[in-house]
C-alpha cells in the first residue's frame, strides 16, 4: 500500500520537475545553511576548546604586586613578592596538584650555522605536569638538574623546525646567550594559544638556570610569576581561597589589607571564551533555522496550489475508493519526500560548501552527525508540518464536488 | 409493471428520497419525493432534459453525495448509517462508475489507471497488476498496458475507463452519459460491451443518458421531469420495440 502510494508520489512530483525543484530549492537553501552555521560554529568551539586543552586544565596564575617607584606605580609581577619558598608552600596545599614558578625572558638560540630568537623559560620539573604536556623525545630534566643549575633544555617544536630541521635535536647542544646547553628532550606540539600566540615556539630550561646563569636575578630566590594546577575543578574557589589565605599569613597581610600578589583564574578566562562562541554558534543556528521555516512555507505554498490543480484527480480517487485517509498519506508523502530529498541534497551542499570554507579562508570548521541529523530531523519535521495544511485540505473535499470540479 | 417485486432483496431500495441544494435564492429542490426499487441484474436507462436530476439521482446511488431525506438502501445497507470511509468502502467494492468525460488519471499509465481500485482495496501489488491486465484485455486494450491515457482515443479510453469500474467486480456499474463525448459508431461498441457486461456477468448496470438511440440498449428506462418519476417501464419486448425511435 504504501509502495504504491510512494510510486505514485514520485510520478506526482515527476509530473512537473520544474516546480518541484523550485519547491524543494528553498529546503535546499535552509538545510545547507543550517549545515554550512553549525559547521562553523562548531569550528569555532573546537577551536577554543583545544586552545584551552593545551594551556592546561584548573589553572590559576599568581603574579607577584606590583611596585611603585616615585609615584609610578609598575603592572602586577614587577616587585620580588613572590619566593620559592611561596612556591613550595603552595604546592603543600590540599586543593592543589601542582605548581610551576617561572621565569620569562627571550634569548637568541644558536646550533651550527643556525639561529632564532625564542622565548626561554626558565620552569621546574612540575611545570610539564601543570601544563599537560607531554615529551616527544628525549628525557625531562629533574630536580637534580634545577639543584645543579644544570645547562640543559627542552626544546619546542617550532624552535627545533627552525633550528634543527630534519635533524635529531637530542642529545645535541645548542648556544643560548653563547654558552652551551644539552638538549634532553623536545615538547610535544601544542599549537596556538587562545590568544593567538604559538606555543611551540619555546625553550624550556631549569628555573635555577634561568635566574643566575641566563637573565640574572637580583633578588634571588624570588620568582614574579608561577602557575598553580589546582586538584579538579570543583576544587578551584576552594584552592583560591586557600592560596589567598596562605599567601597573606605568609607576607603578614591582613585579610583586609591590599595584597602583594594577584591570584588570576584562567579556566575561567577560558570559559568565559568558550561560552561566547558557544552563543555564536547557536545564533548562526537560529538564524538559518528561520531559512528552514521559509522553506517550509514555500512547500506548503506549492502543495496547496497542487491540492486545487488536482481536485479533480482527488475526486476521481474518491470516486473508486480512496478513502480519507488515502488521500491525506498521499500528499503528505508527497511533502515528505520533496522534503527529505530538499534535505539530501541541502546536506551535501552544506558540507560542500563548508569543506570550501575551510579551504579557502583559514577558519576552522567541523561538520559533525548531529548537525546533518538535526538538520535531516528539522527538514523532516518541517515537511509533515507544512504538508499537513494542504493534505488535510484535500482530504477533506466532498466526493462530488472534486469530481465536478473543473 | 414490477414483475421482481416480491422475490428477493433489491439491489437498490429507494424511499421517498429527497435532495435540495441551498442556495441564496433559498432550497432549489432537485429530486422530489423518488421511490423506487432496482433488482440484482437489471439494465437500467435514467432519461430526462437538462436539470430533471437525473445525474444528482446518479450521485446519490454512487454514494458520491447524499440525500436530504428519505432512505437509500444498497444491497441493504441503509447508506445514510454509514460514515465517509464506509461509503469509500461501498464505492470501491460495490460500485464501478463510467463518466462521461472517462476521468482517468492523465499522468498514471493505461495499466495503474485501471489497477488504482485495487490499491484502496488493499490487494498486493503483483495480483493488482495481474487482475488490471485481464480487464484491459477483456476490453482488448492489453498491447497499450504501458500508455498514458492521451496517446489513445476517446473510445479507447472509454474502455480502459469501463475496465477500471469492473476491476473489483462491482455488483453495480454506473454510466453518466458514458457516450456524450464519442461518436455514434463509437458510441454503440461501448454501449455493447456495456449491454455484453449486463447479459453474460448479470452486473446490475445503471445507465443515464438522454440519448433514446443509447437508452435502446437498457431493459428498463425511467424518465425523471423536474426531480419526480414520470415514467417508469420495460419496454414489451426489451431492446427491440425501442428502435423504432429515431
Amino acid at each position: 500500500m504504501i509502495a504504491g502510494m510512494l510510486r505514485e508520489a514520485w510520478s506526482a512530483m515527476g509530473a512537473n520537475r520544474l516546480r518541484t525543484f523550485l519547491t524543494m530549492l528553498g529546503l535546499v537553501i535552509g538545510v545547507g545553511a543550517v549545515v554550512l552555521m553549525m559547521a562553523i560554529g562548531q569550528g569555532a568551539q573546537t577551536l577554543v576548546r583545544e586552545a584551552v586543552a593545551t594551556m592546561g586544565s584548573n589553572l590559576f596564575i599568581v603574579l607577584s604586586g606590583g611596585t611603585t617607584a616615585g609615584g609610578a606605580r609598575s603592572g602586577s609581577g614587577t616587585a620580588p613578592t613572590l619566593t620559592l619558598a611561596d612556591a613550595d608552600a603552595i604546592a603543600e596545599l590540599s586543593s592543589v596538584a601542582a605548581v610551576a614558578p617561572t621565569q620569562f625572558g627571550n634569548a637568541q638560540l644558536v646550533y651550527g650555522a643556525a639561529n632564532w630568537n625564542t622565548q626561554v623559560m626558565g620552569v621546574t620539573p612540575s611545570y610539564l605536569e601543570v601544563r599537560e604536556w607531554r615529551l616527544v623525545a628525549g628525557q625531562p630534566f629533574t630536580e637534580a638538574d634545577l639543584r645543579a643549575v644544570a645547562r640543559v633544555a627542552l626544546l619546542g617544536q617550532t624552535v627545533v623546525k627552525q633550528v634543527f630541521g630534519d635533524e635529531d635535536p637530542v642529545d645535541k647542544t645548542v648556544r643560548i646567550r653563547n654558552s652551551p646547553y644539552l638538549v634532553l628532550g623536545v615538547l610535544a606540539p601544542k599549537g596556538q594559544s587562545f590568544d593567538g600566540r604559538d606555543q611551540d615556539d619555546t625553550v624550556l630550561v631549569p628555573l635555577t638556570t634561568a635566574q643566575r646563569k641566563l637573565y640574572g636575578s637580583p633578588f634571588p630566590g624570588t620568582v614574579r610569576f608561577m602557575m598553580v594546577k589546582a586538584l579538579s575543578e570543583e576544587a578551584m574557589s576552594r584552592a583560591e581561597r586557600a592560596i589567598d589565605a596562605l599567601l597573606r599569613a605568609r607576607h603578614r597581610i591582613s585579610p583586609e589589607g591590599e595584597a602583594d600578589f594577584t591570584i588570576r583564574n584562567l579556566s575561567a578566562v577560558a570559559d568565559v571564551q568558550a561560552q561566547t562562541t558557544r552563543v555564536m554558534s547557536v545564533m548562526l543556528g537560529a538564524v538559518a533555522s528561520v531559512s528552514l521555516v521559509v522553506g517550509g512555507i514555500g512547500i506548503m505554498n506549492i502543495m496547496l496550489v497542487s491540492v486545487t490543480e488536482r481536485t479533480r484527480e482527488i475526486g476521481i480517487r474518491m470516486a473508486i475508493g480512496a478513502r480519507r485517509r488515502d488521500i491525506l498519506l498521499q500528499f503528505l508523502l508527497e511533502s515528505l519526500i520533496v522534503s527529505v530529498i530538499g534535505c539530501l541534497i541541502g546536506v551535501i551542499l552544506g558540507v560542500a560548501a563548508a569543506l570550501l570554507v575551510s579551504r579557502v579562508t583559514e577558519m576552522t570548521v567541523v561538520v559533525t552527525a548531529v548537525a546533518i541529523g538535526l538538520a535531516f530531523l528539522v527538514a523532516a519535521a518541517v515537511g509533515v508540518f507544512f504538508g499537513f495544511y494542504p493534505a488535510r485540505k484535500a482530504a477533506d473535499l466532498k466526493p462530488i464536488e472534486a469530481l465536478r470540479y473543473q | 409493471m414490477d414483475r421482481a417485486a416480491a422475490a428477493s432483496t433489491p439491489l437498490i431500495l429507494i424511499e421517498h428520497l429527497h435532495k435540495q441544494y441551498e442556495t441564496d435564492a433559498g432550497p432549489q429542490p432537485v429530486l422530489r419525493d423518488v421511490s423506487l426499487r432496482i433488482e440484482p441484474g437489471q439494465f437500467v436507462a435514467v432519461m430526462g432534459p437538462s436539470g430533471s436530476g437525473k445525474s444528482t439521482f446518479m450521485n446519490i446511488l454512487g454514494c458520491l453525495d447524499v440525500a436530504s431525506s428519505g432512505r437509500y438502501l444498497l444491497q441493504g445497507n441503509d447508506t445514510s448509517r454509514l460514515s465517509g470511509n464506509e461509503l469509500a468502502r461501498l464505492r470501491n467494492r460495490f460500485i464501478g462508475f463510467v463518466f462521461q468525460g472517462f476521468n482517468l488519471l492523465p499522468r498514471a499509465t493505461l495499466l495503474d489507471n485501471v489497477a488504482l481500485p485495487l490499491l484502496y482495496a488493499g490487494v498486493p501489488v503483483r495480483s493488482r497488476e495481474q487482475r488490471a491486465r485481464e480487464l484491459l484485455a477483456r476490453v482488448g486494450l492489453e498491447r497499450y498496458a504501458g500508455y498514458l491515457p492521451s496517446r489513445i482515443s476517446g473510445g479507447q479510453q472509454q474502455r480502459v475507463a469501463i475496465a477500471r469500474a469492473l476491476v473489483n467486480s462491482p455488483r453495480l456499474l454506473l454510466a453518466d452519459e458514458p457516450t456524450g463525448n464519442l461518436d455514434s459508431a463509437t458510441s454503440h461498441d461501448i454501449m455493447r460491451l456495456i449491454a455484453g457486461l449486463n447479459a453474460e456477468h448479470g452486473t446490475t448496470v445503471v445507465l443515464v443518458t438522454h440519448e433514446a438511440d443509447i437508452a435502446r440498449f437498457a431493459k428498463r428506462v425511467i424518465h425523471f421531469v423536474d426531480g419526480v418519476v414520470d415514467s417508469d417501464q420495460i419496454p414489451a419486448a426489451a431492446g427491440l420495440a425501442s428502435r423504432a425511435l429515431p
